[in-house]
């Protein structure tokens, strides 16, 4: 297929002498020049002390790193321009197992650069593809093996042999079924589905942990909230918080564009869910005058005066909004769930 | 043979025909020898050739810091408790005393700060790894431009690619076992993008998560498939890659008396023993080194992880980085219907991730094809003398970077003052954009340095030196290149296109071209054929100018 377009023919057989037919002719091998080492004692004496003059360095250097762990304590920070405040221990232990190392490799590539041989020799490829008689032979035994077994012959038997290895994987398959719980409607609902209108949940300040009030919220703010009864001691606290998590903006209500949005909240206080709809992040950079909220790992941007709509970024769809309320004693609280899933969205997810 | 004699006659001493060991050191090797066989084996090993490149060395960066990365690995597994069971902190770093975190974020905490050299062996793990990963793509990228993936190493070339594949995993794995406040959220990023498969996301969620997310199971699974499952695996494969590179023998530039059917170079004994030898721990010392001054991955300036916060700087390593580049230009496109939701925004880039990685691995075959070249390949192309093939690399570097770009595009906003948006439309567009202006300014680039190597062979080197002829002319003294620098420059095979067969065969009966023959003809116009390579020199040229008459 692919013609060699040579000026002549050699490059395969290479060594022949460049004659004057071919200026491009091999070569050849080059002669050897000798090192400064190779011809001068005293040039190889001076190498054969800089190797192992390394290897001294190294070492004293293992001794250092010995003598560091004892010595230096694990607290001790020091201070090294330009790196700043560093562990003292880390540092010590850190350059001395360096310097132990590399002066070894160091002296080895000293040694074998300047006194070891630097003949350079060829020696023979040989094909990869064994010869033809080898491989008539090999197809041959092969041919009667495979005769011999009845393998093509007996075709009940290759078929059910073929369906049974296909089958057999599945039983690794399906003992990871005990991995998990299934999901049924898992991701549906967030810890805020025990609210109703009767039995409201207070939102709980992330920060305070204390109940809030419509006017502990400033317009401008962002405030992060939990839902009652979840403390950071519970056993699946970090399952839940993954996607009770509620972010509370408060807009003045003539600058919120989203009607639907305005009833869910309570005097311009709006409850979005905190985890990002894209991947799940959690958003926590909210811009006031634009109420735009970022998500920090992909920067979906969501506008929180106009329903959380996606205004830029890879997310797929507005945050949730949770719909609260006060309750007697003023007190903000939910009264239900989200009314569609938080966090990323999944095949299952209807709304 | 007078064993076989002495045993006829039955007497009771064997005899051996071997000659009697001069040293100790010999009768040890024949000891071991008559058990193992280890003459055979050393006869044809002990003063295997090496040819010498700096190139080359690239290749063993990856197989010394895989063999830290293991060292350093199994210490710190003595450490590690791989457990979401919930503690509170007591330790001697005080801003997080008092805070609920994981045993494994507390165990890190702990190996970071009260095991002496802890810390030192983290870093250099963490370190490593990411040495390793960079010096994967380096060495592939090596072979990619040199051409050493063709005939008979496709298959390494394959191996190597999955090498590069795990390793990246393993990495992302190994990254999220100290449960910090940034490898949580890569995990939380993970569980998103599993969520995003159609049908069965949500099962592979609750099944890898043992339930809603975090859970309490994931970082014992990780820590299993981090530090056994994917190193199993990658043992195995180095261990093959590195059999086919002794089986097949290393390739070697073209150069005076280096051919396809040798290998020119230094013995395996001793110069090469020591200096790869001696090359592992200049790459051992100097990652100490880096480990000692340059922190890397400082859990405990992030906290430990809790799924209602995040750190701003949430940005995967690097070799990540065009994957996380993928999500974050993508547009969020959801598709909804009959009850079901389909996330096009996070699939698509799940599934262009995998077909980008896909590509390289196949590219061997793809060129194979293209040329129908059967012949074995030893000697190493150099870049510029396959314009295509170096245009296509390039691309591909191009779009990685592209994405890179896209990954952190905060980054790039922050310390550029840039606008974010701005750099991310950049992306989008430049996705498609820049790897095809990146192929062709390489081609072009390629096909210039070609003509200069045909210029040098034919004219000669300057040699800075100005004449003034006797009519007043100035000129430049161009000297004859030696021998050797010819035939280096004009060792290259040109390979021609394939061409198509005669629409009428030579009885005058129309033969039929199948459109994957013309697909084929057509590429391999592309990649060989005017527009992509420089014809070289011909002695006839050569001889024209150099026989006197010349031109200068």
């Amino acid at each position: 297929m692919s013609a060699e377009k040579l000026p002549e023919s050699h490059g395969s057989e290479g060594h022949e002498v460049a004659g004057h037919g071919d200026p491009f002719a091999d070569p050849g091998l080059p002669a050897h020049a000798p090192r400064r080492t190779d011809i001068d004692e005293r040039a190889a004496k001076r190498a054969e002390r800089q190797v192992s003059l390394m290897f001294v360095v190294s070492m004293l250097a293992t001794v250092g790193f010995i003598a560091s762990y004892v010595a230096i304590d694990p607290d001790k920070i020091v201070y090294i321009f330009p790196l700043g405040h560093v562990s003292a221990l880390n540092f010590a232990l850190g350059l001395t197992l360096g310097v132990a190392l590399f002066c070894i490799g160091a002296g080895a590539v000293h040694w074998a650069r300047t006194l070891m041989s630097d003949h350079e020799l060829p020696a023979e490829r040989h094909a990869i593809e064994a010869d033809d008689d080898v491989r008539a032979d090999v197809i041959e035994q092969f041919t009667t093996g495979a005769a011999e077994s009845g393998f093509g012959r007996r075709k009940m038997i290759r078929n059910t042999l073929i369906g049974s290895m296909a089958l057999v994987p599945l039983s690794g398959v399906v003992l990871l079924r005990d991995l998990g719980p299934l999901p049924e409607d898992k991701l549906d609902h967030t810890g805020w589905r025990v609210a109703t209108e009767a039995k409201p949940l207070p939102l709980i300040n992330m920060n305070t942990n204390k109940p809030m009030k419509a006017e502990d919220i400033a317009v401008g703010s962002l405030t992060f909230a939990k839902p009652e009864g979840l403390e950071e001691d519970d056993e699946d606290f970090q399952q839940q918080i993954a996607k009770d998590a509620l972010m509370l903006v408060r807009i003045a209500p003539e600058d919120i564009k989203d009607n639907d949005s305005r009833e869910l909240g309570f005097e311009g206080i709006l409850a979005y869910s905190k985890i990002c709809t894209h991947v799940g992040c959690p958003i926590s950079l909210y811009e006031q005058q634009t109420h735009h909220a970022l998500c920090p790992c992909h920067q979906s941007t969501f506008d929180l005066a106009d329903g959380a709509r996606v205004i830029f970024g890879p997310a797929g769809h507005p945050l949730p909004q949770l719909k609260i309320t006060t309750n007697q004693e003023g007190f903000l609280v939910a009264t239900g769930d989200f009314a569609e899933p938080v966090g990323p969205s999944f095949w299952e997810r209807s709304a | 043979m007078s064993s076989a004699s002495s045993a006829s006659s039955g007497a009771s001493k064997p005899a051996s025909t071997r000659a009697k060991p001069a040293n100790k050191a010999e009768s040890a090797a024949d000891w071991v020898d008559g058990r193992l066989g280890i003459y055979s084996l050393a006869k044809a090993n002990l003063r295997k050739i090496f040819p010498d490149h700096w190139s080359f060395m690239l290749g063993e960066i990856c197989l010394y810091t895989f063999v830290i990365i293991i060292l350093t690995g199994v210490y710190l597994t003595l450490f590690f408790k791989p457990s979401m069971g919930e503690v509170v902190y007591h330790g001697s770093y005080a801003p997080l005393n008092g805070i609920r975190m994981s045993e494994a974020y507390a165990s890190t905490m702990n190996i970071s700060f009260e095991v002496r050299g802890g810390l030192l062996i983290r870093q250099i793990h963490h370190w490593a790894a990411l040495v390793f990963v960079a010096a994967m793509l380096v060495h592939m990228m090596r072979v990619f431009f040199t051409g050493a993936f063709r005939k008979p190493r496709e298959i390494n070339w394959v191996f190597g690619f999955l090498l590069l594949v795990l390793g990246m995993f393993d990495g992302f794995f190994g990254y999220s076992l100290p449960d910090d406040l940034l490898s949580g959220t890569g995990i939380r990023f993970m569980e998103g993008a599993i969520l995003a498969v159609p049908l069965v996301g949500t099962y592979i969620q609750m099944f890898l998560f043992g339930g809603q997310f975090p859970g309490t199971d994931i970082v014992p699974r990780f820590f299993t498939i981090h530090v056994l499952l994917i190193p199993g695996i990658m043992l195995g494969l180095l261990v093959a890659h590195l059999i086919l590179v002794f089986y097949h023998k290393h390739t070697q530039w073209a150069g005076p008396g280096k051919t396809e059917q040798n290998v020119v170079g230094m013995p395996l004994m001793p110069v090469y023993m020591a200096k790869a030898g001696g090359f592992f721990f200049l790459v051992f010392g100097i990652i100490s080194a880096m480990s000692a001054i340059a922190t890397i991955n400082p859990i405990w300036a992030y906290g430990p992880y809790r799924p209602d916060q995040v750190s701003t700087d949430a940005q995967p390593d690097w070799y990540m980085g065009f994957s996380e580049g993928l999500i974050r230009i993508m547009p969020g496109w959801e598709i909804r219907a009959w009850g079901h939701t389909l996330n096009m925004g996070v699939m698509v880039p799940l599934a262009i991730f995998p077909m980008v990685l896909a590509a390289i691995a196949v590219y061997p075959f793809i060129e194979g094809w293209i040329t129908g070249d059967k012949r074995e390949h030893h000697i190493l192309d150099r870049p510029r003398n396959a314009p295509v093939r170096t245009g296509l690399g390039a691309a591909w570097i191009s779009l990685y970077l592209v994405l890179l770009v896209g990954g952190g595009n905060d980054l790039f906003a922050t310390h550029l003052h840039l606008s974010i948006n701005d750099i991310t439309y950049f992306v989008r567009v430049g996705f498609f954009v820049v790897p095809i202006i990146t192929f062709f300014i390489t081609k072009r680039w390629c096909l210039g340095l070609q003509r200069r190597d045909k210029d040098k062979v034919l004219h000669g080197r300057e040699t800075g030196v100005i004449k003034r002829l006797p009519h007043g002319e100035f000129v430049e003294v161009h000297a004859q290149l030696p021998p050797a620098k010819l035939h280096t420059l004009t060792a290259h095979e040109q390979v021609q296109p394939v061409e198509l067969p005669a629409e009428v065969d030579e009885n005058g009966v129309a033969a039929k071209v199948g459109v994957v023959t013309k697909t084929r003809a057509k590429l391999s116009e592309s990649f060989y054929g005017e527009g992509s390579q420089i014809a070289k020199p011909t002695a006839e040229e050569h001889h024209e100018i150099t026989s006197g008459h010349g031109h200068h």
